[in-house]
């Protein structure tokens, strides 16, 4: 898959941040190629979830560069991550469920048409674009039901939905199956290799070490701010994974 | 970039949701409205005054008087928030209007000789043209409503104080701010320009109160608003979840804002069409109407958690306290009867909703 020529979608160089005499991260390279599965990997505190908001813009690094196919870049907020073409699908995917499924993924985003003065909602087109996206994910989720009313699968599915409205590069996934059932999770991880058939690369931040090795390409493991491993999957083991992950095994 | 479909994309394992299972018949303002047709029928039966054009004048307009402000605290309803200054926010900008309309009218005051100086005769003679008195003192009157709710809104959305608490604070200080203002006297609408304002707020147009018009006017505007502009669909998705539509990139601090001052402006514009009827502006006018107005908009199916409501169920809320009262009048019962039985419909119409959503 990972093919050398190509241009990372995401590279970092040299990635610190200190909160305070605290150093959440240190010296963190890494680079994601455009239609990789990427999983991240690491206990509580290891800096996972500081390096993934760094990457979608919530923190600024303390040190280091950042750069997105291939010219550097700078994120005040996480609308400029948004707006290069980086997407975040949140644990608790963060979905409206009062609203129908194509409100929810074009949530921030509305598509409108002009009645003279007035700019009005565009619910035809927003259902027919959405309808077309969960078909390109082939789930089965009609985007006029409410999100109240759909299964977890489903959820997931207008939570991803939201990330390929703009031709993302990049989906960062946070803990996408922690907390849905066996069933569903077969679907997520279904999703994750459709988005990767459309040359989207993907971030899997997870605990679960069997899906990190039914999807990922390629594992990186982060203990105490600083990466430890960063392998293509099929030259690792779940055993050592954990060891790295632990700490009984300091690098690899 | 997009992939062949495998369309018609067919759902093997999800039942289409019949149609009395979603929309308005599967909401509580459905089940309110339904309630409220079998009232009708039983007052058809019990007094044969209730139908007449009299009557069906008389209710249209006493519901109009508290159906504005509904509309607008049903918005703050929506985001999950709550608005319990309206009734001395409808108090304060019908004070001001009045306040400021004789004071522009008055020839000797500094104000007024702008607008009015007096003839030879002793009698007043505006300056500039009919009606700007009016439109001043009326702008007068929304802007305080305005500032207020820019307030609540700011302390809220902003500083991220409580609603209830915040508005509960505001509550008082309009009110208290209204006894300052008339030092607890009231003020009465006065000038060349009172008549203009008399047929704009409780006149009527063909048979049907003003009151009335204006309130179906904004109640579409409002479901427009709330279903086909984007606005509308942020302020629902505030209500679902705020982390969400922060999360998305909604401007929710500016949403919450908004929310707030259309909330103030409607029951400013409230207070104003109340005292054209009362023809006056009493410092202790409206007290206690925000209970009212929340119950109406609880009642036709706001959410007090947020995320659900609209102007039809604002509306059937109203109807159904007026009809009940006027009712209850015509019944010969006693009026006092009216608030116990306010207190159980409220509670009934939540039941009920609790009920059905627990079967489905």
């Amino acid at each position: 898959m990972a093919t050398a020529q190509a241009t990372p979608v995401l590279q970092l160089t040299g990635i610190g941040k200190e909160f305070g005499a605290i150093r959440a991260l240190h010296d963190v390279d890494m680079q994601v190629l455009p239609g990789e599965v990427v999983g991240l990997m690491g206990d509580n505190g290891a800096g996972k979830s500081t390096l993934v908001k760094i990457i979608a813009g919530n923190f600024r690094p303390s040190h280091g560069e950042i750069r997105f196919a291939g010219s550097a870049v700078h994120f005040n907020r996480p609308i400029d991550a948004r707006g290069v073409g980086i997407e975040v699908v949140y644990q608790d995917l963060a979905l409206a469920d009062n609203l129908t499924a194509a409100a929810n993924v074009f949530l921030g985003r509305e598509l409108k048409r002009r009645i003279g003065p007035f700019a009005l909602l565009d619910h035809k087109a927003m259902a027919a674009r959405a309808l077309e996206l969960f078909g390109e994910l082939r789930s089965e989720t009609r985007p006029d039901d409410l999100v109240k009313q759909m299964s977890g699968g489903q959820r997931q599915a207008v939570a991803i939905a939201r990330t390929r409205l703009s031709n993302a590069k990049l989906v960062m996934m946070d803990e996408p199956t922690a907390a849905i059932s066996v069933r569903q999770v077969e679907q997520v991880l279904g999703l994750i290799h459709r988005l990767k058939e459309q040359g989207v690369a993907v971030m899997l931040i997870s605990h679960r070490m069997p899906d990190v090795f039914a999807v990922c390409d390629r594992v990186i493991v982060m203990r105490r701010g600083e990466k430890r491993a960063d392998k293509p999957i099929h030259q690792t083991s779940p055993e050592e994974v954990t060891a790295l992950i632990t700490g009984a095994k300091e690098a690899a | 970039m997009a992939m062949p479909l495998e369309s018609p994309i067919t759902f093997s394992n999800i039942g289409k949701i019949r149609w009395w299972q979603r929309g308005i018949f599967a909401s509580q303002t459905g089940y309110v409205l339904l309630a409220l047709a079998v009232l009708l029928v039983v007052m058809h039966f019990a007094s044969p005054y209730f139908f007449t054009e009299g009557n069906m004048q008389n209710v249209a307009k006493n519901f109009s008087f508290i159906a504005i402000a509904t509309l607008g605290v049903t918005f703050v309803i929506i985001t999950g928030g709550i608005d319990l200054s309206v009734g001395s926010m409808m108090c304060f900008s019908a004070m001001v209007t009045s306040m400021v309309m004789t004071e522009l009218s008055a020839p000797g005051s500094p104000a007024g000789s702008l607008f009015v100086h007096m003839a030879a005769d002793g009698k007043t003679v505006l300056a500039n043209v009919p009606g700007l008195i009016l439109v001043v003192s009326l702008l007068a009157g929304l802007g305080v409503a305005l500032l207020a709710g820019l307030v609540n809104g700011f302390c809220i959305a902003v500083l991220g104080l409580s609603p209830f608490v915040t508005t509960l604070g505001m509550l008082s200080i309009v009110r208290g701010l209204g006894y300052v203002v008339s030092n607890g006297r009231g003020s009465f609408p006065g000038g060349p320009d009172a008549d203009y304002f008399y047929a704009l707020t409780s006149g009527d147009v063909l048979g049907v109160p003003v009151p009335f018009i204006y309130l179906i006017v904004l109640a579409l505007a409002m479901a427009v608003v709330l279903h086909h502009s984007a606005f509308g669909r942020h302020v629902f998705a505030l209500g679902g979840n705020e982390k969400a539509a922060e999360l998305t990139g909604i401007p929710v601090v500016r949403v919450k804002i908004e929310v707030y001052v259309i909330c103030a402006l409607a029951a400013g514009l409230q207070g104003i069409i109340i005292s054209g009827w009362l023809g006056s502006a009493p410092a202790n006018m409206a007290t206690s109407y925000e209970l009212n107005v929340i119950a109406a908009a609880v009642i036709g199916g706001a959410n007090l958690a947020g995320g659900i409501g609209g102007p039809l169920g604002a509306i059937v809320g109203c109807v159904l306290l007026e009809v009940i009262r006027n009712g209850l009048v015509l019944a010969q019962v006693s009026s006092y009867w009216q608030q116990t039985l306010v207190g159980v419909i409220i509670i009934l119409a939540v039941l009920v909703d609790r009920i059905r959503s627990r079967m489905i």
